[in-house]
């Protein structure tokens, strides 16, 4: 690790503050991936701008239609979280399935999505549930949040406050894990709601994205047996040590069916 | 039998600490003054080195100095060794490059050690080791072993054509093929034994330290032979005589044989302590252990084995390619020899073996003994090709081995292959291994999981290993440079409470507590009032330490020695004490009698009057405190069947081990309750080989794919089912406690298991370790597309 200056504003207003007067700041929520590339001098801040200070930021609500998690909540409250088990079951046990015990209980939903690593899980249910997510500056609809692979629509010094997930009528996310680190290798998260069906990927591409085929079969039928149809194309698909293109797509469709029979219970 | 002696359950006495954190580990001692180490690491697999510049490092904040392979070569330290001569199928001697301390115009693997930077804080250290300015010129990286001796790759050492170190063989040629000849079916089959990252929990690590007073060195590391290290460093590396350098390995957090040896970084350390005249620290990164820990296994295999009409085997001939990686270690040239082809009759009358092994020169880390050490690749070559050739012969797997078995009154029994096995039932730990795991309603088990779409399969494992390790006689006569004797000191003080020092050392198998219970057991002394002493060279005799699951079988025997002296000079006490005749006196339970009456001392009373003869024996020195060195008379052979039964999701590629059963033969078992502690963590290693295991090098660059545990996939809990563990006993005649070693035997059973459970699911033998989902998918979909046809 380099040096470099801590800081845990109480407010927003002091973080933005901090993260704008800085050389090179950098904002962390559970630092649950910010500090291991620290630790091995991947990267190099000038100021680690800590959020967890903020305790506007953490916390969950839910209302009729719509679950809110602020962004620093750890992924083990929203495990625990009895409210969001029973609205949104398939977001509780995502949640539950991230990483291991001590990741759970320092990793945030906020950095995990403002990091938006390709295998994260928290992405998928993001763009799966056609949530909001709401800044110090702005709200931006999941469709237009994950740009690319590890960038998102948030400008320098815009810190996430929370993500709004609408309560949908089903849903279900069901990933096979990488064996080594157990990030999603393909993890799908399916819903059916006021927005349609709605078909997330992660960890299969160098972006979560929608399975726009899936979604217009799902539509008409939401049942696994209707995804026999549809073929994931390997094109595009990440390849590496653990896995070829071709058997993540292969993956994509079994992981697909397996999240739609969860969601239909 | 005392009340926690021999065959008791007893929790280990060395628990608490570790529990409450009061471990005392290398990176937990800090000396008065420490500085600390960093090591700039080669970034290239292969390179030659134009030009290393440390003026920007030495001019760093915090930095007492910077050292190259240039200061190694000044001070003559070094270079690093390998203790075992191999000699070549042509009479000639392995080609042993250098291997320096720090590298010295070339390097040979991602991670070797290019420069060292000793700083006032571990950050500064760090820090200036990115400044030194190394100009490499890089060279095309050989990575592959099937691969490295071909022509066209690059040669790696001068000394080494072809990447060739040595091609060896055992057995007559000319002899076993003749039998082939006369096969009615010959079995065939190419394996792969993957290589395997040891990652101990604890990081290796240093503390160096000079005392100018006495002109001495201590050096604190994670060793699990402190004694053997000592010489090493002292006789090979010219760090300091013996009688002046100390080494300490206190509390070590596994090792599984990365341990055993003597690296760069431990050696560099104790060397710049006198350098800087300061105490120097170094502790691996887990980035660090990764690249230059020793990695374990690496072969590729061809397997012919004929047999008879009837399942008889003739013949077996095996020819293995080892991978050596960028540099000889400290016992790298025996792994894939003598304990390796050593093993390939088995448990069977097999009449003639005949193997060759050409071990190669790689731009990896270099390999060397890791848990089991050439007989987990001799068990998988072996129990794969046995299985295949019952599958080929239409026969059940267990009858073709049952068939073959050496029998219980053919001991002792000589092999082909250079042993002479001492005792074993081996049929009796198959027996009940079926009857465990229910093989008989296994078929039915198969229908219910192909009715859920899953596939099913059970495989066998029929294990033999060489521990105890060894009589140094044979060891000296195979090319070792040491003898594996073992040494142990019971020294009783005057309050009749004991001292134990071993030779050996415990890194996580609880010899405080079984070598307690020994002690206990033949003294009649409370487990409480004994204390088991090892890893300081200034504490007990010199010793050979531990690896080779040769602690109980070699070093308990030297402890039940020293205890026999003790018993015999306590009778000389006793008897003048008593006033009766030194052969009328009886030793039973910690306490002398004269036989016939109630006329008794205990072994505490007995002690004090050693320690005050006032009233004594004429002639017999004072003192209770007695030293045994201990040569033992053959290896020991633990035997066993372990049994896997797994499920695979043919969507996925998935496999989920649904049982799993090891009745091994350990002989005496001294504690039950952790000798099924180290079968279960030997039985997991062995799965994680099998089944996710993978050790990924960059073919084109070297680079290593898996570095750390985002990428290499350590077995977990969840990965493994509850084990069904039992045993059988044939206590070894040739030792003092009948006992055989445990430490290895489910590194060594589990992967063949594993992977003939596999391959009975998936119908081919077409599938290499690990057995990853993608893999296990793959050949599961051309399976189905083959029965779809």
């Amino acid at each position: 690790m380099y040096e470099f200056a801590y800081h845990k504003p109480g407010s927003l207003a002091d973080a933005t503050a901090a993260l704008n007067s800085a050389a090179d700041g950098k904002l962390m929520a559970g630092g649950q991936t910010l500090i291991p590339t620290l630790k091995q001098r991947l990267a190099q801040p000038s100021d680690v701008i800590d959020l967890g200070g903020i305790g506007e930021l953490s916390g969950i609500s839910v209302s009729g239609d719509a679950v809110k998690i602020g962004a620093t909540t750890r992924h083990a409250a929203v495990a625990a979280s009895g409210e969001v088990a029973s609205a949104i079951p398939a977001l509780a046990k995502l949640a539950g399935g991230i990483g291991d015990p001590q990741v759970r209980n320092m990793g945030t939903i906020g950095g995990s999505i403002a990091n938006n690593d390709p295998a994260a899980d928290y992405p998928s249910a993001v763009l799966g549930l056609g949530a909001t997510v709401s800044t110090n500056k702005r709200e931006i609809a999941a469709d237009d949040f994950f740009t690319g692979m590890f960038e998102t629509a948030l400008a320098e010094d815009e810190i996430i406050t929370g993500v709004s997930f609408p309560v949908p009528q089903k849903a279900g996310y069901v990933k096979f894990p990488n064996p080594a680190s157990r990030y999603a290798m393909v993890g799908v998260f399916v819903s059916q709601g006021g927005g349609g069906v709605r078909v997330a990927v992660t960890g299969a591409g160098p972006c979560v994205y929608r399975h726009a085929d899936m979604e217009a079969v799902l539509s008409g039928n939401f049942s696994s047996g209707a995804l026999a149809s549809v073929a994931t194309s390997a094109d595009g698909l990440n390849a590496d040590i653990h896995a070829s293109a071709e058997y993540r797509a292969h993956l994509v469709g079994v992981m697909a069916r397996r999240a739609v029979d969860q969601a239909n219970g | 039998m005392a009340e926690n002696g021999i065959g008791a359950r007893l929790a280990r006495k060395e628990d608490p600490r570790f529990l409450v954190g009061k471990g005392n580990y290398v990176d937990d001692i800090n000396r008065h003054g420490q500085a600390y180490a960093a090591f700039v690491r080669s970034p290239h697999a292969h390179a030659n080195i134009r030009s290393v510049d440390i003026s920007a490092a030495a001019a760093a904040p915090g930095v007492l100095a910077v050292y190259t392979g240039e200061d190694i070569a000044a001070d003559n330290v070094g270079p690093l060794i390998c203790g075992w001569a191999i000699t070549s199928k042509d009479g000639s001697p392995m080609n042993m490059p250098p291997h320096t301390v720090l590298a010295q115009g070339k390097v040979t693997y991602v991670g070797d050690h290019v420069a060292m930077v000793v700083a006032d804080t571990q950050a500064q250290a760090r820090d200036a080791a990115e400044l030194v300015n190394v100009d490499y010129e890089e060279l095309p990286a050989v990575v592959s072993t099937g691969d490295a001796d071909s022509a066209s790759a690059a040669q790696i050492h001068e000394v080494a054509a072809n990447n060739t170190c040595f091609d060896w063989e055992l057995g007559d040629r000319a002899d076993v093929d003749a039998a082939f000849e006369g096969a009615a079916h010959v079995t065939t089959l190419e394996l792969v034994n993957n290589r395997l990252v040891p990652n101990a929990m604890e990081p290796r690590a240093a503390v160096g330290d000079y005392d100018r007073a006495t002109d001495s060195l201590t050096l604190y590391t994670t060793s699990q032979n402190p004694h053997v290290a000592r010489l090493v460093l002292s006789a090979f590396f010219q760090i300091a005589p013996e009688h002046k350098l100390r080494v300490v390995a206190p509390d070590v957090g596994g090792g599984f044989g990365s341990k055993i040896y003597v690296y760069s970084e431990e050696t560099a350390c104790v060397w710049a302590a006198r350098k800087v005249n300061r105490p120097v620290k170094w502790t691996a990164e887990r980035s660090e252990s990764f690249l230059s820990d020793a990695h374990g296994r690496d072969h590729v295999t061809k397997v012919d084995l004929a047999m008879d009409g009837d399942g008889k085997f003739l013949a077996m001939r095996c020819s293995t390619k080892a991978n050596l990686g960028g540099y000889m270690s400290l016992f790298s040239s025996a792994v894939p020899t003598y304990m390796y082809a050593t093993l390939l009759a088995g448990q069977y009358t097999t009449p003639k073996v005949y193997a060759e092994v050409k071990a190669v020169f790689t731009n990896t880390t270099p390999v060397d003994a890791y848990r089991g050490a050439g007989r987990p690749e001799a068990t998988y070559v072996l129990e794969r090709v046995v299985e295949a050739a019952a599958r080929e012969m239409g026969m059940d797997p267990a009858e073709l081995r049952r068939k073959n078995l050496i029998q219980p009154d053919q001991f002792p029994y000589e092999t082909p292959v250079i042993h002479t096995y001492d005792c074993g039932d081996y049929g009796a730990s198959l027996d009940k291994a079926m009857e465990i795991a229910d093989y008989a309603g296994f078929q039915g088990r198969r229908a219910q999981s192909e009715a859920n779409g899953k596939l099913r399969g059970i495989g066998f494992s029929n294990y033999i290993e060489a521990c105890g390790i060894a009589p140094s006689a044979a060891v000296g006569a195979l090319g070792g440079g040491v003898g594996l004797w073992e040494a142990a000191q019971v020294r009783f003080n005057p309050t009749g409470n004991v001292t134990v020092f071993t030779g050996t050392h415990a890194h996580g198998q609880g010899h405080e507590t079984t070598f307690a219970q020994v002690v206990s057991d033949q003294l009649g002394v409370p487990v409480e009032n004994i204390e088991i002493v090892h890893g300081d060279t200034d504490k007990g005799p010199f010793g050979m330490g531990t690896y080779g699951s040769r602690s109980i079988a070699v070093g308990g025997a030297a402890i039940v020695k020293a205890g026999e002296k003790i018993i015999a000079k306590g009778r000389k006490i006793a008897a003048h004490i008593l006033e009766a005749a030194e052969e009328d006196i009886e030793f039973t339970e910690g306490n002398f009698t004269v036989a016939g009456t109630d006329k008794a001392m205990n072994i505490g009373e007995v002690a004090f009057a050693a320690y005050v003869p006032h009233n004594y024996p004429e002639g017999v020195e004072p003192g209770l405190d007695e030293t045994s060195f201990y040569d033992p008379l053959n290896f020991s052979f633990p035997s066993g069947t372990h049994i896997c039964e797994l499920e695979i999701d043919p969507d996925t590629g998935v496999v989920e081990i649904v049982n799993y059963t090891a009745v091994d033969d350990f002989g005496t078992v001294i504690n039950p309750m952790i000798v099924e502690g180290q079968v279960h963590g030997g039985i997991v290693q062995g799965v994680g080989q099998a089944l996710i295991e993978s050790t990924a090098y960059d073919p084109e660059s070297g680079q290593l794919l898996t570095g750390s545990f985002m990428d290499y996939t350590m077995p977990r809990a969840d990965d493994v089912p509850s084990f069904n563990v039992d045993t059988t006993v044939t206590a070894s005649p040739l030792n003092p406690l009948g006992v055989k070693g445990c430490g290895e035997a489910g590194a060594i059973a589990a992967p063949a298991a594993v992977m003939n459970a596999l391959t009975d699911a998936l119908g081919t033998e077409a599938i290499d370790m690990p057995a990853t989902p993608e893999r296990v998918w793959r050949v599961a979909q051309s399976r189905q597309a083959q029965a779809a046809e």
